[in-house]
């Protein structure tokens, strides 16, 4: 603070009331929206639906936390849904056939890291584009839960699992537990250390990342390797929660978790994103669903509403940067 | 297609004015250009040229003054209004799409079809008419992304014959081609001429000017110096005295300095955009100038020594070891420093904070672990670079893009000083900054030197590298052409050992 004395002389910070627009608006209308669910729905505020909206916030909420690095970089990842299918499927069919719960989950994670490996490396070290790389990822895995499963859900019985997905603390159900972790996290990971700056510099400006010393293309296969990590444990909780390992599941989740992000003020061209935007973004989609859900809205008309909203949400960004 | 209504009328400009952001890029530009003639256009790089065949083109409009055809005069808004009053500006990077067909490329947005469907045997045809004037041996039906530079201007020039366009603008057209395809386009532009068209000619290369222009109108810093109506009146040392012609103003704050000893020497260094081997040295304490014209190389060996670039031969010593560079990180570790020529595009994050964009590089070296951000640091160092340099920005948290180019040019220097230094790589440090700005820079750069710091400065600004460097090494065309000391240094030569020599 001590220097805004010392350059007295220079412009005023007219834009100050902008930036915290940017920065919080999209909370604010979180909890606009919330108080307005709270009013006017029944039920809405009933601990059983709380309890239920937290559990659709928690998968989502996990994997918007690491995709918001994939896109400050610059980048974006659709083969997230595929890896949470494919990390419940092998945890289910190692635990099937080790009988640990250890190996399980450890052998889900890997299988994550060496996706994301291996889109971090394509798209970083050979410079192709990241749509292409994780389509292609997104199918491969997509065939690889399959194959792993015989196309059939994978039952878990060995209870010690289902701690992840069931179990509680403190009377809050572990998925939301480590949601809110991952927040806290990721958050505290993208403001205070030399990766997460990195990270948005790449996405801001790579060339001049790049000259300035940034290794790009380490931070960018890491980015994509925590990605993937943590994509697997998104699909390791979820497996948990359902007991069983479904190859089928998470078709369409990556454009769930990119539409949050972005709906909270992440941009999709890099360089803009905090994690306050990707809780924003998560809580609006998750609670307007969780509404519409008990409003009893028929699904072909809560496509046409997600949709809209997300369309109003990146025209009214367009516009603020206008 | 009818002929045009321009057929047969001068070109005028009328005290053309434009002012960028804290430059003024022309002011009062008035001249005559007239049908059947060619008319060159002739300044350094910045004087302004290319801003006027903008403004002819529709891409900028003038902040005052217009352009007069004939009796009208115009106001372009767009390049489309510029196409419809028959000029043609023919740029550097030409305007043309590779994946298409040389046909298609000819007549894009004026293709014959019927109900929407385009003509094929028609727009061949067309085609083949275009070409054929301009004597061209181009099947119309290749892919433009397979011609060679020459071939693919000859179809930009098709292309405005057949918008059947009046005033044809060339824009150093002759900087890619070969010897051969230089004779045949001025073959081409004295038959334009004396089918009683308007040309203007953008050229650095002299033997060019007095080969095939008629009148040439002299730029320097936006103004116009003089236009000549006969250039058969006039010689080349002429010419490029009336390019110069200015006194060196005292904003350098030159002083001399001790030269101390070897930082940085180069030893046959080969690369991309450089055409022969390159050796030289670069002292502790000594500010090295690179002149030359756009294109000549020096942008290119700047890379090389800051890594962006890997070197195809050669070898580099630092203080005597040698150094070998794999990515910028090598050579930022060995304090050799690139300030870079695009500060937009290479230099600055736009979107973060000032303070972001000064801790970027050394912050990892004060981070705890190695990846931990010490806040603390941070913080000090940003207020330190930010008052050192004195960047003026209402707080450390401001977007740089919110700033001057002359503050976000500080702040870049604020990046490099919170790092060790060796060698100090400036390209065009001082582009596109007001004189205010410029001076402190100049004063940066003084300071660094006396602390024994090698500053290597390229600069296309003449006043500027004869004002600030201890001695001028001159490229041109990939290779270097001379040095000079400061005492020896004068504009005339530093211009002359610049131009492209004739090619054989």
């Amino acid at each position: 603070m001590s220097v805004q004395q010392d350059t007295l002389a220079a412009p005023k910070p007219h834009i100050n009331m902008r930036r915290f627009m940017d920065d919080w608006v999209m909370l604010l209308a979180a909890l606009g929206i919330f108080v307005f669910c709270a009013m006017f729905i029944d039920h809405f505020l009933s601990p059983m639906n709380m309890r239920g909206l937290g559990l659709a916030i928690s998968t989502t909420g996990i994997a918007a936390c690491t995709m918001l690095y994939c896109l400050a970089s610059g980048h974006f990842d659709l083969s997230v849904g595929s890896v949470i299918a494919c990390a419940g499927v092998v945890a289910a069919v190692v635990m099937r056939d080790t009988e640990s719960v250890f190996l399980g989950v450890s052998a889900a994670l890997a299988m994550g890291l060496t996706v994301g490996l291996v889109n971090g490396i394509v798209i970083a070290k050979l410079r192709i584009n990241a749509l292409i790389t994780t389509l292609a990822t997104m199918q491969i895995v997509r065939g690889l839960a399959y194959i792993f499963s015989d196309g059939k859900a994978v039952g878990v019985m060995d209870e010690r699992f289902f701690v992840f997905g069931n179990g509680q603390l403190f009377g809050v159900p572990v998925p939301i537990l480590i949601t809110i972790l991952c927040f806290m996290f990721f958050g505290w990971l993208l403001n205070y250390t030399t990766y997460g700056r990195n990270t948005m510099a790449i996405g801001g400006n790579r060339e001049a990342a790049l000259l300035a010393g940034v290794n790009v293309n380490r931070t960018q296969i890491i980015i994509f390797a925590v990605h993937g990590v943590v994509g697997a444990l998104a699909g390791v909780i979820l497996a948990s929660r359902m007991t069983s390992g479904q190859p089928m599941i998470g078709q369409g989740f990556e454009l769930t978790v990119i539409s949050a992000c972005v709906l909270g003020g992440v941009s999709l061209s890099g360089g803009i994103g905090m994690i306050r935007h990707v809780i924003a973004g998560v809580l609006i989609l998750a609670i307007i669903e969780n509404a519409m859900n008990l409003k009893n809205i028929d699904t072909f008309y809560q496509y046409v509403i997600r949709g809209t909203i997300l369309l109003l949400a990146v025209i009214i960004d367009r516009m603020k940067r206008r | 297609m009818d002929a045009h209504v321009n057929d047969g009328a001068s070109l005028r400009f009328v005290a053309i004015g434009k002012v960028f952001p804290g430059v003024k890029a022309l002011s009062d530009i008035s001249f005559v250009a007239h049908p059947g003639t060619v008319h060159a256009l002739m300044g350094e790089n910045g004087a302004g040229k290319s801003t006027l065949l903008k403004i002819l083109g529709g891409s900028y409009s003038p902040d005052s003054g217009y352009i007069q055809i004939g009796e009208r005069p115009t106001a372009f808004r767009s390049a489309a209004d510029s196409i419809n009053a028959g000029v043609a500006v023919i740029h550097q990077e030409l305007h043309l799409v590779p994946e298409m067909t040389v046909a298609e490329n000819l007549l894009l947005g004026h293709m014959p079809a019927r109900f929407g469907v385009i003509d094929r045997q028609a727009m061949g045809r067309r085609a083949i008419e275009l070409l054929k004037e301009l004597a061209a041996e181009i099947d119309p039906h290749t892919r433009l992304g397979s011609l060679s530079l020459g071939q693919r201007q000859l179809v930009e020039i098709a292309k405005a014959m057949s918008r059947n366009a009046h005033i044809i603008a060339f824009d150093e057209p002759t900087s890619s081609l070969s010897a051969r395809e230089i004779d045949r386009l001025m073959l081409i532009i004295g038959k334009l001429r004396d089918s009683g068209k308007v040309v203007l000619y953008v050229s650095h290369r002299m033997e060019e000017i007095f080969r095939i222009c008629d009148a040439v109108t002299v730029f320097k810093d936006g103004c116009l110096v003089r236009t000549f109506e006969q250039i058969d009146q006039l010689n080349q040392d002429q010419l490029i005295t009336c390019m110069v012609g200015r006194d060196i103003q005292d904003i350098y704050n030159y002083r001399p300095r001790k030269r101390g000893g070897e930082a940085l020497r180069v030893e046959g260094l080969l690369g991309p955009g450089l055409n022969e081997a390159v050796s030289f040295t670069v002292y502790k304490g000594e500010v090295l100038g690179f002149f030359g014209l756009v294109g000549a190389g020096r942008t290119e060996l700047l890379r090389l020594l800051s890594g962006l670039v890997r070197l195809k031969a050669g070898q580099l010593f630092l203080q005597g070891q040698a150094l070998n560079l794999k990515s910028p990180r090598d050579a930022i570790a060995a304090g050799v420093l690139l300030c870079p020529e695009d500060r937009k595009k290479e230099g600055i994050v736009p979107l973060a904070s000032v303070a972001e964009n000064i801790n970027i590089s050394a912050r990892s070296r004060h981070a705890k672990l190695g990846w931990l951000i010490s806040a603390q640091w941070e913080r000090e160092n940003a207020n330190r670079q930010i008052r050192a340099l004195n960047v003026k920005t209402p707080s450390p948290d401001q977007p740089i893009m919110f700033l001057s180019g002359g503050n976000q040019q500080k702040v870049i220097l604020g990046r490099w000083l919170s790092l060790p230094m060796k060698v100090l790589l400036l390209d065009e440090p001082t582009r596109g900054i007001d004189i205010g700005a410029k001076s402190e820079i100049y004063q940066i750069i003084h300071n660094l030197a006396a602390e024994g710091i090698a500053v290597i400065v390229v600069s296309s600004d003449l006043m500027e590298v004869i004002g600030i460097s201890d001695r001028i090494l001159v490229m041109s065309e990939g290779a270097l052409t001379g040095e000079l000391t400061r005492e020896r240094a004068d504009e005339a030569r530093l211009l002359q050992l610049a131009l492209p020599r004739t090619r054989g």
